[in-house]
Order: C-alpha cells, then structure tokens, then sequence
C-alpha cells in the first residue's frame, strides 16, 4: 500500500507501477463541457500516474456481470488530470460503456484499475532544449492536460493545438489552458484541421518534440507531418481493448517491430516505430 | 483487499501436484510476464493462481492475427488472437525461467501442427524440472489430415499414443467444444494414457462490422468466451465426468465461486479462470475466496450424480 501511494516507476519513469487488483473507488463529480463528460472520482490508494498512461474503467452498478448485456468488459480511458487522491477522466458517450460511465453521479461506485501502460516521456533528456508542441483531437485532448500540467510544472511549458469537428465539441478546450484551436467547420478557432497549425508552427520553429492524440486520421498526418520535417513524435494510440494489463493480446497494433500490445508497450509510441497510425478497429 | 486467507482452506491435490486451492487460469488468459511489468512485484505477494497455465506455445514463433482480434458479446468476447507466441526456443529462454520464479507449480501449454510437432515439443519439456504438467491443446488442424486433432476420437488417441511414451509428467488433454461428441474424444484421450483434462475451450463464433457489414475480427472467425459460455461448459463438464475417471480441469463463464462450486459439482477437480481476469486481474483470488466461503456453509457435496431419463 505504501509503495503503492508513493508510486513506482518503470519504464525510465514513462510507467507508474498499478496495485494488481481493481479499486472501487467513488464518483465524487460529473462535469459537462459541451459534448464531453469529466468524471472526477476519489482515489484515496491510487499511485500517481504519469502522463499518458490510462487506467481500464467500469461502473460498479449496471456492467455486465454475466446478466446479458453489454458493456461487459472495462474500458480505457487515458487520465485527464490527477491530484493526490482523485483521478479525472473525459468521456465521449460513442457506445454503452461510454454512455453507461456518462451518466454517473455522485456517489456511485466506480473499478479503477490503472494506471497501465506507457505515458509520454518528457524527461529533460527526451526534450533536449527543443520546445513541447501538444496536438490534440476531440476526446483525445485528454492525457495533453495532464502532459501539459507536467511540463507547466518542470518550467518547460507546452504550445497547444487542439482540433475539433464543431463548437459544441470545441468547449472541451477549455479543460487546457493557453490553447490554439481549429474547427472542421469554423465555429470556434482556424477553420480546418489542427494539423494546418501544426505544420505552421513547425515552419515557424521546427525545434519540437510533438506529443499528440487524437483519432487515427489526426495521428497519421502528424505522423506524416513530422517525419517530413524529422521532428520526433509521440503519439498515444488507441485499439480495442478487453484487458489494459497484457493478458489478452487483443490490442495488438502493427509496428516495425511487428505487432505490439498497446496495453503493455503503449499507448503512447514514439512515430517512428510505426508505418501508419492507422490502426485497424479503432476509432469510430 | 479481499480477505485471502480462507482459500488456503481449500488444498487440492491434481495429478499428484499439491495445490492451495482449486482455482487456476485458463491458458491464454493471463499473461504472468506482463502482469509483472504492469504490477511490479506486488503481483508474486498477491497471486492470484494456485497454478499458472502459460499460453500456447508451438515450435515455430507466430505473429497472431491481425487486428482486429476483438469483438464484445453481451456477457462475453470472441477473440481472434491466433495463438502468438515466441515459438518453442523463445518460450525456453525467454519465458521460462522468469514463469519458474512464479510462487506456483507451472503447466505448459503446447499445439502442434503435425503430431510430429506435439512430440517434439512434449520432449523438450520433458526433462524440465520447472514444469510440473504439460497440457496439449488440440484445438487446430491437422496439417497431414485436416482434420481438427481434437474434434475426432480416433485422431486424438493417435495423438496422446504418440506423445504418452515421451514423458511421465502429467498429460492433460484439453478438449475442443467444437466436436460433435466430447465425451467420445475424451473417453478417446483416456484410452490412450492421458493423465486428466481440460474443458471447455472457445466456441466457434463470429461477427460482422457494424457498418460495413463486412468481416470484423481479422482472423474472420473466433472464440466465444465469458459468462455466455457458462451453460454449455457445464454440460460439457458433466457429459464429460460421466464419461471418464480422469481428473478434469473445468473452465468456461466462471465469474464467482458460485460458477466454480457448479463445475466441481459437475465433476471437475480443478477450476479455471479465463476472460473474468481481463474484467479483473485478481479475479481468481477472489473466486477462490468465495468459494472457500460456500465451503464454510456447507462442506464439498461430490460430484453429483445427475438423473437422466
Ligand atoms: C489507451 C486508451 C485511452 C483512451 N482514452 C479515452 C478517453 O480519455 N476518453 C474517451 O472518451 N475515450 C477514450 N478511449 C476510447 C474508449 O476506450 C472507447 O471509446 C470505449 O471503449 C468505447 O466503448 P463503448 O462501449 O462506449 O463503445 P463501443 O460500442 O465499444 O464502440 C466503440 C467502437 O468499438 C467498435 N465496436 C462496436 N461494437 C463493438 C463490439 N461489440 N465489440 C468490439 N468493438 C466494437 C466500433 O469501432 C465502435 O466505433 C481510450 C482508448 C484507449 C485504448
Ligand atoms: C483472449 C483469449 C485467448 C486464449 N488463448 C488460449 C490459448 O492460447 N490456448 C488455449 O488452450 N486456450 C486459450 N483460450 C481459451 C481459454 O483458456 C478458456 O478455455 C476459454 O476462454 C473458456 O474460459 P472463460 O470463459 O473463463 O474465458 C483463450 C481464451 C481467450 C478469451
Ligand atoms: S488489452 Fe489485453 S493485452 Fe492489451
């Protein structure tokens, strides 16, 4: 419990170490911010996460347990933001697990098992004096605010892009501070693709790391983007997961390497291990 | 944490291998190497497992299917993973002697393609003192007859025939629902010198993209796992008992000790857990806390005689 409250790292700190079992833990707020949820959920013996790094989720209430229905099995969720004691999630309704986790409240009872896998590495090192560009689309802004509060703490500090399809999805912008935003349809920011600022500001000053997540289309055209410019990226991928703890092998994704499990050596990857961020069932 | 300490109340003797209690993995469905590098060592001090069943190995390394691999049923998967593994020289270098430093006797699963392979893969692990039991998985073609080892009587006592001689650590046969008569192939696989076996393995399933209507799973067909298995595992378990004397590790659905207590019921001597783990990783503790429990209210029944008409 103690080495758990203080959190070992691996994985040259990218990895805090997860308790092997799942928590229950308790909703202790519901926000809405436009068409996303944030779930802020007291976490009294969690470890602290590291960026990037998520944690499998489902409700204590209503979640399988062999009655018929689906969701049956837990599903991921990057961390949104963590304070000693609480975790924060952002949620998209997109399906029943989604839209089962959307509608708790305060009070109800939540499994938490996290947090798992590999976040971001922002070590001094990794940066090497070059500044932190953090592309984020749609729900997938959400492990750039806990990478952004990281990098506001070390004194780097971080310039953010975030792209979203319309206004009513835009307003989750507001979870990040200090943002630059595009809209598919013009709504709120740069009509466009947060891409085309991306690729402003690498020509401004191609002294980056890029750290991004978004849906698969987003990440591939960073992918291109930076790999043009040999700007090296960091980009948290998504597949359909049944685990998040390596059991499965079903989250698969194809790398240079062959396939990795996203649970297990992700999700964040460094974009030069992929040939695309087109990962087969993920995304919507 | 869950309270532990009463499933030590439950030892379990299986093929002359003293358990702390009867609950063990499904082969496939707890990866112990990675669980290590997601847990640390707060893993080993809380175990889930009186046994560890590593996932298949075969000889030659595989990539598995191609993504996709995953489809959610209501109460259950089908997973198309297709059996990766670092093949027979990976696993010994590679795998083993971290899954030797498991505090739990060690059962390896192997598959061969031609009974040629399933022999040399039995005698590879023959000699290894790490391995406390070998169990076969027979859920794949033939190669030489095209026939699924394990769907046919005559195939699988060919099989265990063949490797029966190669070692005297425990053979247990691990038996394909996908067979029009399991109780036949298992009375096939005792025949013929098996030391126990396992049920019930996935069920056949499949599913289309909910948009495209195209195939979803990249291996096309899949397993069916989980809580919507259940029923069909407990009647396979108990065909399979009435059938055979040997001791038969159960699985398929087991969520609680409830489930567990039903296939020892059945007739089963050792339970596994396999897609309840994903759900959640100590799961087999607490099933075997559980079931501890319902022996505290009433002791072991036996297996029950069921009346057929
Ligand atoms: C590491 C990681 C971090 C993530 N972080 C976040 C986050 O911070 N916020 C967030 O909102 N989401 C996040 N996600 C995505 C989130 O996990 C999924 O949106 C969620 O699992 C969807 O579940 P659902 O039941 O609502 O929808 P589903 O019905 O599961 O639908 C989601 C997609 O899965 C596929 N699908 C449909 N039916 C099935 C089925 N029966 N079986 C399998 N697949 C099916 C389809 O492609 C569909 O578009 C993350 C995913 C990963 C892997
Ligand atoms: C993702 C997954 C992978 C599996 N891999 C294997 C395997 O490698 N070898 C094997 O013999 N069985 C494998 N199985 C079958 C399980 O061991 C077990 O027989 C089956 O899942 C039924 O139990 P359950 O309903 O508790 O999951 C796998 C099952 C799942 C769900
Ligand atoms: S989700 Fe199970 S191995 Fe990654």
């Amino acid at each position: 419990m103690g080495a758990a409250a203080e959190g070992l790292t691996t994985d040259d700190g990218r990895r805090t170490l997860a308790p092997p079992g799942r928590r229950r833990v308790t909703v202790l707020a519901r926000q809405q911010f436009g068409a996303y949820a944030v779930l802020r959920v007291a976490d009294p013996g969690g470890p602290p996460p590291r960026p990037g790094q998520f944690a499998m989720l489902a409700a204590v209430e209503r979640w399988g347990g062999g009655d018929g229905e689906r969701p049956f099995l837990p599903r991921a969720f990057s961390v949104l933001r963590a304070r000693p004691g609480e975790l924060e999630f952002l949620l998209e309704d997109v399906g029943p697990g989604t839209n089962r986790l959307a509608e708790l409240e305060p009070g109800d009872g939540l499994w938490v098992l996290g947090p798992l896998g590999i976040g971001f590495g922002v070590a001094a090192s990794e940066l090497a004096g070059r500044r932190a560009l953090l592309v984020g689309g749609g729900v997938g802004i959400a492990p750039l605010a806990i990478l952004q509060d990281e990098l506001t703490a070390s004194g780097a500090g971080a310039t953010v892009l975030l792209g979203f399809r319309d206004g009513l999805h835009s307003a989750g912008a507001a979870l990040l501070r200090e943002t630059r935003i595009a809209t598919d349809d013009g709504s709120h920011g740069h009509e466009g693709l947060v891409t085309d600022l991306l690729a402003e500001e690498l020509d401004r000053d191609p002294a980056a790391v890029v750290y991004a997540c978004g849906p698969p289309p987003m990440l591939e055209a960073v992918r291109v983007l930076c790999a043009e410019r040999e700007v090296p990226a960091q980009l948290a991928l998504e597949s359909g997961m049944a685990c998040g703890f390596g059991a499965c092998f079903g989250c698969v994704v194809p790398t240079r390497d062959g396939y990795v499990r996203l649970c297990l050596d992700g999700p964040v990857l460094d974009a030069d291990r992929l040939d695309s961020a087109l990962t087969p069932g993920a995304g919507h | 944490m869950t309270p532990l300490a009463s499933a030590a109340d439950l030892p379990t003797s299986f093929c002359g291998i003293e358990l702390a209690h009867p609950i063990v993995n499904g082969s496939g469905t707890f990866d112990a190497i990675a669980a290590r590098r997601a847990f640390g060592p707060a893993l080993e001090e809380t175990f889930p497992f009186a046994a560890f069943v590593s996932k298949t190995v075969t000889l030659m390394p595989r990539q598995g299917n191609p993504p996709p691999r995953l489809w959610e049923l209501p109460g259950g998967l089908i997973n198309s993973i297709g059996l990766p593994n670092k093949g027979l020289a990976g696993y010994l270098t590679h795998d083993l002697p971290e899954l030797a430093a498991l505090p739990v006797p060690l059962i390896v699963n192997v598959m061969g393609f031609t009974r040629d392979e399933v022999a040399e893969l039995v005698r590879a692990f023959a000699e290894r003192e790490e391995v406390a039991a070998l169990e076969l998985n027979v859920s794949c073609p033939n190669v030489e007859t095209g026939l699924i080892m394990g769907a046919d009587p005559t195939e699988t006592a060919r099989l265990v025939e063949r490797v029966r001689p190669l070692t005297t650590k425990p053979l247990i046969v691990k038996l394909t629902p996908n067979a029009t008569d399991p109780g036949a192939v298992a009375a096939a696989a005792e025949a013929a010198g098996a030391d126990a076996l396992s049920l019930i393995n996935t069920i056949r399933g499949m599913a289309l993209h909910p948009r495209t209507g195209d195939q979803w799973l990249g291996g096309v067909t899949g397993g069916v796992s989980g809580a919507t298995v259940r029923a069909v595992a407990l009647a396979q378990v108990a065909d399979v008992a009435g059938r055979v004397r040997l001791p038969l590790v159960a699985m398929g659905g087991v969520q609680r000790g409830r489930d567990a207590d039903d296939l020892l019921r059945a007739g089963a001597t050792l339970v596994a857990v396999g897609t309840e783990s994903f759900r959640d990783p100590l799961a087999g503790a607490r099933i075997a806390a559980e079931l501890a429990g319902l022996r505290q209210e009433a002791p072991a029944p036996g297996a029950v005689a069921f009346h057929r008409p």
